[in-house]
C-alpha cells in the first residue's frame, strides 16, 4: 500500500526460512507445532483453540435459543438444557475467552516491544497445553461424565456453580468434579502464561521503549496479567475447597454442618467479576492500537488511557458483591458495592471520550477492522449504561437473573469482546499470514453479524424486564415473553452467517488472499516493521525507538513524534 | 505493491536501527525475580482465600472440639522453620563467595530444618487425629485447620523437593557461583513458604485459640 515505506525487511528471514523448509513431511510439520516453543506459533494455537471453542459454544447456545423460540417448547429435555447453558457459560469464559486474549497477548506483545519472545517460552508452551488439556477435560464430561456408570453428561450446575447444588449429594458423579478440574487446570496455565507476559514486558522491551513509550496494547495487557495473577487464584483456591468437600468429606460449602453457601458466592464473584475486565481490557488493547491508525492520529490521551485502565483494575477488585444484591447484605453493603460499582463507569466513560478524541477530526477509513472497533464504541456504552442501572441495588432487585442481567453482560462480552477480537482478527491477520482477509466478504460478516447481534439482544432486554428469569426451561404462552423469545431466536441466525462467512473468509485468504506486505494499514507499531509472517527470531536486528510510534518516526524522518512526546 | 516493497527492500539498511541508544541494558531487571514475584503474588491470593475461610468459620462450630482444647503451640517448629530462612541466605551468600562447602553445608541446614518442620506437623496430625479425633471431615475447625496447613505443608514439600534437586546438584559439585542468581530465586520461594507460615501461624494458634 505504501511503497515508500523504508523500514524493509527487519526481520530479513526469508533465506533461512526456506533452507528448514525442505523435504519435511506433514508428520515433520505436526511435530514441530506440537514441540514449539515460539511465541507466535503459540499465539496462533491459542487462537484457534478459541475459534474451535467458540464455534462450539456458539451451538450450544443457538440449541438454547431454538427451545426458548416459543412457549412450551419441548426441543430439548430439561437435563440437556441445563448441561447446554452451563457449557455454553464455561466453555465462553475460560475456554474462548482467556485462550483468546492470551493468544493475541503472545503473538503481539514480544513483537510490540522489540523483544524475540517471551521471557520464558517453554513455560509458555507449558501454559498453553495446560489450557487444551483443562478444555478437553472439560469436555470429556460428555462422555465421562457419569464416571464408570454408564453414558456420560455435562456439567449442569450453572457457570457459577453456586453451593450447596455443586455438594456431593446433589451432584451426583462426576460431571462436576470435570468443571473443577478442568477449569483449574486452565486457571494454572492462565496464571504461568501471565507472570510470563509480566516478565517480558519488564525485561525484555527493547532499546528506547520506556514504560511510557510502550504501545498501549502492551501497557493494558500488563495491567490484564497483573489483575490474572490476583483475580484467577481465587477461583482456583475456592475450587480447592470445593474438591475437599466433594472427595474427602469437609465442610466448606456444606450447610448441613455450618458450611456457608454465600461464600462460595464471595469467592467465586471476587474471581467473576474482575474476569470481565480481564477479557475486556484486552478488548480495549484492541481497540487503542486499531482506532488510530484508521484516524491517521495518534492516540488521544496516552498517560490518561492507562490510569484509567489502571483505575479500572484497581477498583474493578472491589464490586464483586454487586452480582449478591438479593442475598440479603447489610445496607453498607449494598451502598459499597453500588458505589464502587458505579465509579468503574468514570475510568470507562474516560477511554470512550479517549476513543472519540481520537477518531475526532481525523481521516477516517473504514475497512472491516474499523467498522467492528465503531460499533463496538456505541455497543459497550449502551453495555456500560445498563451496568449503571444494575449496579443501583434497588432496581438489581427487581431484575437480579432475569433476562435483562443476560442482556446487559451479552452486550458486554458479544457486542464489545466479540466485536473486538473480530477487529483484531482483520487486523493482524496479514501480519500472522502474509496475506489480507477479504473486504467483501469482512464487510459481509460485519453487517450480518451486527443486525443479527442487535435482534437478539437489544430485544433480549425487554422479556427481561417484563419478568423472564434466566435459565428457565421454557415457560408458558400468554406471558408476553413469546414474540421478543422469537426475534431473540432469528437473530442468531444472522449471527451464525456471519460467523459462517468469517470462517470461510478466513478458509480463502489463507489460499488466495491479496498478499499484505510488511504494513498494509500505513501503521505505527514495530510489529508492522518485520515480515509478514514474522520470522522465528522476529526482528534480525532488535530494534531502538525513541517514540511510541516507531514506524511513523521513520516514515516522517522531518516530523518525527518523539519532538513532541 | 508489497511485495515489491519487501524485495526491493531487503539490501536496505533498516533505518531504525539508527536511532541513539537511551536504555542500557545493565538496568533490566532479572527475569527469575519477576517471574517468582510473580508467582508469590498469585500464590499470596490462594493463601489469602484459606486465612479468610478460615476465620470467617471461626467459632462456628456445630460441634467440638475447638481450637482451644486440641491445639498445641508449635513453638521449635516455628523456630525451626524461620531460621532456615537465614541459614538459606548463608548458603546463598557462600555460594556468592565461590565457597562450595560452605554453600552446601547451609543447604543442607537449612532442608534440615524444613524437613523437621514438616515431620513436627505430620506429629502435631498424627496427635489431633489419633488422639483427639479430628479430622477434616469433623467439623468446621478440623475443615479450615487441616486445609489451611494442609497448603502450607504441601508448600513446605514443593520447596524441600526444589531445595534437594539443587543438593543433589551440590554434591555433583555443578552449582557454581554463577547459578547464584537462580538459587536466589528459589530461595525468595523459600522466604515466601516462611512468611506464610508467619501468617498461618498468627491466624491458627494466636487468633484462633
Amino acid at each position: 500500500m505504501n511503497g515508500t515505506l523504508t523500514t524493509g525487511d527487519i526481520g530479513g528471514a526469508t533465506a533461512l526460512g526456506s533452507i528448514a523448509a525442505t523435504e519435511k513431511t506433514v508428520f515433520d510439520h505436526i511435530h514441530s507445532w506440537l514441540v514449539t516453543v515460539d511465541h507466535k506459533r503459540l499465539g496462533l494455537m491459542y487462537i484457534i483453540y478459541a475459534l474451535v471453542f467458540f464455534v462450539v459454544a456458539g451451538l450450544e447456545a443457538t440449541l438454547i435459543r431454538i427451545q426458548l423460540a416459543a412457549p412450551n417448547n419441548h426441543f430439548l429435555s430439561p437435563q440437556v438444557f441445563n448441561q447446554l447453558f452451563t457449557m455454553h457459560g464455561t466453555t465462553m469464559v475460560f475456554l474462548v475467552g482467556m485462550p483468546m486474549i492470551f493468544g493475541f497477548a503472545n503473538y503481539l506483545v514480544p513483537l510490540m516491544i522489540g523483544a524475540r519472545d517471551l521471557a520464558f517460552p517453554r513455560l509458555n508452551a507449558f501454559g498453553f497445553w495446560l489450557s487444551v488439556f483443562g478444555g478437553l477435560l472439560l469436555y470429556f464430561s460428555f462422555i465421562g461424565g457419569e464416571g464408570m456408570a454408564g453414558a456420560g453428561s455435562a456439567p449442569d450446575v450453572g457457570w457459577f456453580a453456586y453451593a450447596p447444588l455443586t455438594g456431593k449429594a446433589f451432584s451426583k458423579g462426576h460431571s462436576t468434579d470435570y468443571w473443577i478440574l478442568g477449569i483449574m487446570i486452565g486457571g494454572f496455565g492462565s496464571i504461568s502464561t501471565a507472570a510470563n507476559i509480566i516478565t517480558t514486558i519488564f525485561c525484555m522491551r527493547c532499546r528506547g521503549m520506556t514504560l511510557a513509550k510502550m504501545p498501549l496494547l502492551a501497557w493494558l495487557n500488563l495491567i490484564m496479567c497483573g489483575m490474572v495473577l490476583i483475580v484467577v487464584s481465587p477461583l482456583t483456591a475456592a475450587q480447592i475447597m470445593l474438591l475437599l468437600d466433594r472427595f474427602v468429606g469437609s465442610h466448606f460449602f456444606d450447610t448441613q454442618a455450618g458450611g456457608s453457601a454465600t461464600l462460595w458466592m464471595h469467592f467465586f464473584w471476587i474471581f467473576g467479576h474482575p474476569e470481565v475486565y480481564v477479557l475486556m481490557i484486552p478488548a480495549f488493547a484492541f481497540a487503542s492500537e486499531i482506532i488510530p491508525v484508521f484516524s491517521r492520529k495518534a492516540i488521544f490521551g496516552y498517560p490518561v488511557m492507562v490510569g484509567a485502565t489502571l483505575a479500572i483494575g484497581f477498583v474493578s477488585l472491589s464490586v464483586w458483591a454487586h452480582h449478591m444484591f438479593t442475598i440479603g447484605m447489610t445496607s453498607t453493603g449494598n451502598t459499597f458495592f453500588a458505589i464502587s460499582t458505579m465509579m468503574v463507569g468514570i475510568p470507562t466513560g474516560i477511554k470512550i471520550f479517549n476513543w472519540l478524541g481520537t477518531m475526532w477530526g481525523g481521516k477516517l477509513r473504514f475497512d472491516t477492522p474499523m467498522l467492528f472497533s465503531t460499533a463496538f464504541l456505541f455497543q459497550f456504552l449502551i453495555a456500560g449504561l445498563t451496568g449503571i442501572m444494575l449496579a443501583a441495588a434497588p432496581f438489581n432487585w427487581q431484575l437480579n437473573d432475569s433476562y435483562f442481567v443476560i442482556a446487559h453482560f451479552h452486550f458486554v462480552l458479544v457486542g464489545a469482546l466479540i466485536f473486538m477480537i473480530f477487529a483484531a482478527v482483520y487486523y493482524w491477520f496479514p501480519k500472522a499470514t502474509g496475506r489480507l482477509l477479504s473486504e467483501r466478504l469482512g464487510k459481509w460478516h460485519f453487517w450480518l453479524f451486527l443486525i443479527g447481534f442487535h435482534m437478539t439482544f437489544d430485544t433480549m432486554h425487554i422479556p427481561g424486564i417484563l419478568g423472564m428469569p434466566r435459565r428457565i426451561y421454557t415457560y408458558e404462552a400468554g406471558r408476553g415473553w413469546g414474540i421478543w423469545n422469537l426475534v431473540c431466536t432469528i437473530g442468531v441466525a444472522f449471527q451464525i452467517i456471519g460467523t459462517l462467512i468469517f470462517v470461510i473468509n478466513i478458509l480463502l485468504s489463507l489460499r488466495k488472499g491479496r498478499p499484505a506486505g510488511n504494513d498494509p494499514w500505513d501503521a505505527w507499531t514495530l510489529e508492522w516493521s518485520t515480515s509478514s509472517p514474522p520470522p522465528e527470531y522476529n526482528f534480525a536486528e532488535v530494534p531502538t525507538v525513541k517514540s511510541r510510534r516507531p514506524l511513523w518516526d521513520i516514515k516522517h524522518p522531518s516530523d518525527p513524534d518523539w519532538k513532541y512526546e | 505493491m508489497n511485495a515489491t516493497t519487501t524485495l526491493s527492500v531487503e539490501t536496505g539498511r533498516p533505518a531504525i536501527r539508527s536511532l541513539p541508544i537511551e536504555v542500557s541494558a545493565d538496568r533490566v531487571p532479572s527475569k527469575g525475580v519477576i517471574g517468582m514475584t510473580c508467582l508469590i503474588i498469585a500464590e499470596s491470593a490462594i493463601f489469602t482465600i484459606f486465612v479468610v475461610a478460615y476465620l470467617y468459620y471461626l467459632g462456628k462450630d456445630l460441634s467440638g472440639p475447638t481450637p482451644r482444647q486440641v491445639l498445641e503451640l508449635p513453638i521449635l517448629n516455628s523456630i525451626c522453620l524461620l531460621s532456615s530462612s537465614a541459614t538459606i541466605t548463608f548458603a546463598l551468600r557462600s555460594l556468592r563467595n565461590g565457597n562450595a562447602k560452605k554453600f552446601n553445608f547451609w543447604w543442607l541446614v537449612t532442608i534440615a530444618l524444613g524437613a523437621y518442620f514438616l515431620l513436627g506437623t505430620g506429629r502435631e496430625w498424627h496427635h489431633l487425629i489419633h488422639d483427639k479425633g479430628l479430622t477434616i471431615q469433623t467439623n468446621l475447625f478440623g475443615t479450615t485447620f487441616y486445609s489451611l496447613v494442609g497448603l502450607h505443608a504441601s508448600h513446605v514439600i514443593i520447596g524441600l523437593l526444589a531445595l534437594s534437586i539443587v543438593m543433589a546438584f551440590a554434591i555433583a559439585g555443578v552449582v557454581k557461583r554463577e547459578h547464584a542468581e537462580r538459587v536466589h530465586v528459589l530461595g525468595l520461594y523459600w522466604h515466601f513458604v516462611d512468611v506464610v507460615w508467619v501468617v498461618v501461624f498468627t491466624v491458627v494458634y494466636i487468633i484462633g485459640r
